[in-house]
């Protein structure tokens, strides 16, 4: 009786340890997960610093230069970030949780890197401006760059 | 036997007679646009408004090439594949040889210069809405558009969809003249309940679909999935959209969203044509926004 119990509850242990063993690998971020965590993270940088900015093209933040000047530098900087190891192959929407990458980003590399280009141009203009206006008519071609890659490279909300 | 097989013919000749008279394309007023004065420059904003280039230009158009309105985009649904037609003035394919009622009757009652049903996936249902004015105005700039040659691509749909008589009856159950949001409202708020549920038909996208593809005007703007099969076009109503109407107008505008994510997706063409609007009409969808029902 106490044989007949310890077998199947030893068996049961090592199930359960092996379930767990695979549990945690599960959890153990893969390359992918990575990539998708560390693009949202530099996602974040960039609409942290164009949220300074459209604070002040607003009106709700004052105009300050050296602020401005830092939030711009720091864009054109994110801006300049290589792609690659960053969009790895085979984590678009769909392959892996969180991802909104559309396949077009590997697909059109060309049309891709254009759109960043163009963020680098925009937040390029943006350093050192001189006053409120020179803000506001900055940030009208920083948002036109967002908008433009998120419309043909971004998939739609999980 | 003689006399149940009487019955029998009777009924179905009567069945089909009715078929017949509840399918029947709805005409337009003899009198319609009469008196008005076509505006282009006003046109021109009722087509930035309408967004008739986000289905109809050429697939993969960029730029100026987008108002060739040749057609020929492909939208896939659960009753086969609509492929845009040619909007272009162009004589051969597309309405260079319509007259304004032709057009008129097509964009708000979804009936073609030959009598024939169009399908849903033109958003007529919406475009019932529209003013004579607007219509008029419309038709005049779309005609100062390039022209294109490129004939139409016949719609895939299986049976009984390819009956386009069927869309009558479709049509009597779920096009109606009145708006979701019932009764008296504001001067700003009328004007975004016609820009949203009318010219913009952001319905067609945000609203959920029941099983013939009618929306669900019970969860009006509520969200639905997205046709690609992938993510989702998200709820806008109080109950899932805390935005202020400022943030709401300031996406209109630039894209921006309060936290500084941008619009993207088929939204970003919208953003761009909303941006072309004078600031009341990106105001006036904000405040239509805040005054729908919440539905989660």
């Amino acid at each position: 009786m106490k044989l007949s119990f310890s077998i199947p509850f030893s068996v049961g242990l090592s199930i359960a340890i092996v379930a767990t063993m695979g549990l945690a690998a599960s959890h153990a971020a893969s390359s992918s997960d990575k990539a998708v965590a560390a693009r949202k993270a530099l996602m974040q940088m960039v609409s942290y610093n164009a949220g300074l900015l459209g604070a002040v093209a607003k009106g709700e933040a004052d105009f300050d230069a050296a602020m401005v000047n830092s939030a711009a530098t720091n864009l054109n900087a994110l801006a300049k970030f290589d792609t690659v190891s960053l969009w790895l192959e085979g984590t678009e929407q769909g392959a892996v949780d969180g991802s909104r990458a559309k396949p077009e980003i590997w697909n059109d590399t060309a049309g891709f890197a254009d759109k960043f280009a163009a963020l680098e141009k925009a937040s390029a203009d943006l350093i050192g401006a001189a006053d409120l206006d020179a803000v506001k008519a900055g940030m009208g071609a920083v948002g036109g760059a967002c908008k433009a890659c998120h419309e043909t490279y971004r998939g739609p909300e999980n | 036997m003689r006399g149940s097989l009487t019955l029998l013919l009777t009924g179905v000749v009567l069945a089909a007679v009715a078929f017949y008279l509840l399918t029947a394309p709805a005409p337009l007023d003899d009198d319609y646009g009469k008196g008005l004065v076509a505006d282009v420059a006003a046109g021109q904003l009722v087509f930035a408004a309408g967004g008739c280039v986000s289905c109809h230009a050429a697939p993969e158009a960029k730029d100026e090439a987008k108002l060739v309105l040749s057609g020929g985009l492909p939208f896939a649904s659960d009753f086969g594949t609509f492929y845009a037609p040619n909007i272009s003035p162009g004589d051969a394919h597309g309405i260079g040889a319509w007259s304004l009622g032709e057009f008129a009757r097509a964009v708000t009652k979804g009936v073609s210069p030959d009598g024939r049903h169009y399908y849903p996936a033109f958003p007529y249902t919406s475009y019932t809405h529209l003013t004579a004015q607007d219509v008029t105005n419309l038709f005049a700039y779309m005609r100062t558009l390039p022209a294109s040659d490129t004939p139409n691509i016949a719609h895939d749909v299986s049976f009984p969809f390819n009956i386009r008589r069927g869309l009558g009856l479709w049509k009597k159950l779920f096009r109606s003249d009145d708006f979701v949001l019932a009764g008296d409202v504001s001067a700003a708020v009328a004007r975004g309940r016609y820009l949203v549920e009318g010219l913009a038909h952001c319905g067609e996208c945000h609203t959920p679909r029941n099983a013939v593809g009618a929306l669900k005007r019970d969860a009006w703007l509520s969200g639905a999935p997205n046709p690609s099969g992938k993510g989702k076009i998200p709820n806008i109503t109080p109950a899932a959209l805390d935005w202020s109407e400022a943030d709401l107008v300031e996406y209109f505008t630039s894209g921006f969203t309060p936290d500084y994510d941008s619009v993207g997706g088929g939204m970003a063409e919208v953003v761009s044509n909303l941006a072309q609007l004078p600031q009341s009409d990106r105001a006036a969808i904000a405040a239509y926004l805040k005054a729908i029902p919440a539905v989660e």
